[in-house]
């Protein structure tokens, strides 16, 4: 059963149509990859799920919603959680205060209850920070609980930005570019994470990424984009032996 | 150096981090209350200056400190909040009443103001609030029939319960009032910086794309966060118009909203400490000044602007050397005595941040 389902869509920024006619859907369960050259329009079909960029056409549907219906900040409460492609942290915060942002969704307290900080706002921390932890503990992040982002070394604020997306408990994780710009062990440690995520919590995982290897290694299915279009669905080995995703990288006549 | 050896969640979660640091604080309190005792009226008035100024500081540091937008309408909010309490009170309402009303009158007020004037940012922000603090006096001036005008207005001497509390008469009662007032500002700050509220100002300072990827409504946050930074603004006004026992359209002028953005800046952005700091440097450096101004000519000679010119100079000092301003310094000084003798020169030189997605705006 498809949780998420894109019709038709398409954005243009004036004349440049970035996401052109494009459709596709994601799969209860399983790991769903886009890959493409840059600027194919990866990121943008992210912001459009995220409902940051308005569409221009299309259909987009979560688990039988409109997404079209909601706001930008509404969408996490549906249960779509993501990460950027240059990490958007709040740096002067501590690690547990980022991870705890992320349970904002599940808040119920109001806000007398707040500034009384009455025994409901207490009992509800706890159970955020019991949230949380599960998600350090996952994560292997204990070293960094109270160490402020601002001093943090790239390759942590990586997994600390996933364990955000993760503590707001998601139906869907969006990971744009999960691997860019760290070690081959920490990508190494990214796979084995993505597949538990979708093996132990059972979250469905949709993400962007150059590398290969990740790619092939984690995802059920990879759609190629190039242009904004599709140029190819299919297993990760399927997609990397399609004649168009080899013009589309390396150019005709390979 | 104090390690803290947690157990339970509830150690994160409480308003000291450990016994030392609650005994701290105790003893601040115990000295405070038994302030009166110990020193003479003239210096009490003072303090009580000092806290009043702080209680705004703490108002316009929950906005810009915590939430990131910088507001210089802040003197606005004063006026409405010292205003609405002393019509209320001449319209028959108890102090104990008309003083929360006040308060809450003003973050209404703010709340109104704050859904067009936050959708600006940074520069423009500061500029729009400006607009705020020049209006107020015009504002005034048109409301004549219930501010009086260019004639200004008298607070009346405020009973609780029959229990009589005025400025000059008075000042130990008045500094209790004062005091509690204070206490109440400080413990509603802290108990928001600890709840979802709190952070979500934080997220809404560092990278509103991603707060509002995890489910915070920008606008209604900045909207909170103005309201309630005014409505602290707002009590805190109230209390300057006892205070200064009288007040008029001139009192609230921009150079208070100016001095009250120094103030935080000076103190240290994003922290409670930061406020009282401010406050005091605010508060007492007028009376330094004189005492100094003395010492070198023993004559009555004015220097105008004399005052506003040290103040630049302090702000501009700060701002060059030491960004995080006196709670940032004595953090420093601190964690040198903690962790004598390893701290390290380096140990808080800032980061180069990495790149940012470049914003959805």
């Amino acid at each position: 059963m498809s949780l998420l389902k894109i019709e038709n869509a398409t954005l243009k920024f004036g004349g440049v149509v970035a996401v052109n006619d494009l459709s596709f859907s994601v799969d209860e369960g399983e790991v769903y990859a886009i890959v493409g050259p840059n600027g194919a329009g990866k990121s943008t079909v992210f912001n459009l799920i995220s409902r940051f960029y308005e569409p221009y056409a299309g259909t987009f549907n979560f688990d039988g919603q409109n997404l079209l219906d909601r706001n930008a900040d509404e969408v996490a409460d549906l249960g779509i959680a993501r990460t950027f492609q240059n990490i958007e942290l709040f740096d002067h915060a501590t690690v547990l205060q980022n991870l705890l942002v992320g349970r904002h969704r599940h808040r119920k307290s109001t806000l007398l209850d707040q500034m009384f900080f009455t025994p409901r706002v207490r009992r509800e921390e706890r159970r955020h920070r019991e949230a949380v932890e599960e998600v350090i503990d996952f994560l292997d992040l204990q070293p960094y609980r109270n160490k402020m982002i601002a001093g943090l070394p790239y390759g942590v604020r990586k997994v600390v930005e996933l364990g955000r997306a993760l503590a707001s408990g998601p139906r869907l994780l969006l990971l744009d570019e999960p691997a860019s710009g760290l070690s081959v062990e920490e990508t190494q440690d990214m796979r084995w994470w993505i597949d538990d995520i979708r093996k132990q919590m059972g979250i469905t995982v949709l993400m962007v990424e150059h590398d290969m290897g990740l790619v092939s290694g984690v995802s059920d299915r990879v759609l190629a984009l190039a242009d904004g279009a599709k140029l190819a669905e299919g297993t990760p080995a399927e997609v990397q032996s399609d004649p168009a995703v080899i013009e589309a990288y390396l150019g005709a006549g390979v | 150096m104090r390690i803290h050896f947690k157990t339970s969640y509830e150690h994160d979660i409480r308003l000291f981090p450990d016994r030392w640091s609650f005994s701290v604080y105790a003893v601040l309190l115990l000295i405070a209350f038994g302030l009166p005792y110990l020193i003479d009226e003239f210096y009490l008035g003072e303090v009580t200056n000092v806290l009043i100024w702080a209680i705004a500081g703490l108002g316009l540091m929950l906005l810009t400190g915590q939430t990131g937008q910088a507001s210089l309408g802040h003197a606005a909010f004063l006026a409405v909040g010292c205003y609405t309490n002393t019509i209320l009170i001449e319209m028959g309402l108890p102090f104990i009443v008309a003083f929360p009303l006040a308060g809450i009158i003003t973050g209404l007020v703010g709340v109104v103001i704050a859904i067009p004037v936050l959708r600006l940012h940074g520069i423009y922000l500061a500029i729009a609030t400006i607009a705020l603090s020049i209006l107020a006096d015009d504002i005034i001036v048109l409301l004549e029939p219930w501010t009086g005008g260019v004639s200004g207005k008298f607070p009346e001497m405020i009973t609780i319960f029959g229990f009589e509390i005025e400025r000059w008469s008075m000042p130990t009662r008045f500094y209790y009032l004062v005091l509690a007032v204070t206490i109440i500002c400080t413990l509603f700050y802290r108990n928001l910086l600890r709840s979802p509220l709190g952070r979500a100002f934080a997220a809404v300072r560092d990278s509103e794309v991603s707060a509002t990827a995890m489910g915070v409504h920008i606008a209604r946050t900045k909207g909170m966060a103005f309201g309630l930074s005014c409505m602290i603004t707002g009590w805190s006004g109230a209390l300057m118009g006892y205070y200064a026992g009288t007040f008029n359209n001139e009192t609230f002028s921009l150079v208070i909203s100016i001095t009250l953005l120094m103030m935080i800046v000076i103190g240290g952005l994003g922290s409670i400490h930061g406020a009282f700091f401010g406050a005091v440097v605010v508060a007492f450096l007028p009376q330094a000044l004189s005492i100094a101004k003395d010492m070198v000519s023993s004559g009555g000679v004015a220097i105008p602007g004399l005052e506003t010119g040290v103040f630049g100079l302090i702000l501009i000092l700060f701002i060059l050397f030491e960004p995080m301003g006196i709670y940032g310094r004595w953090l420093k000084i601190r964690t040198w005595f903690e962790l004598f003798p390893f701290a390290r020169k380096d140990m808080f030189k800032r980061q180069k941040s990495y790149l940012k997605t470049e914003r959805l705006r």
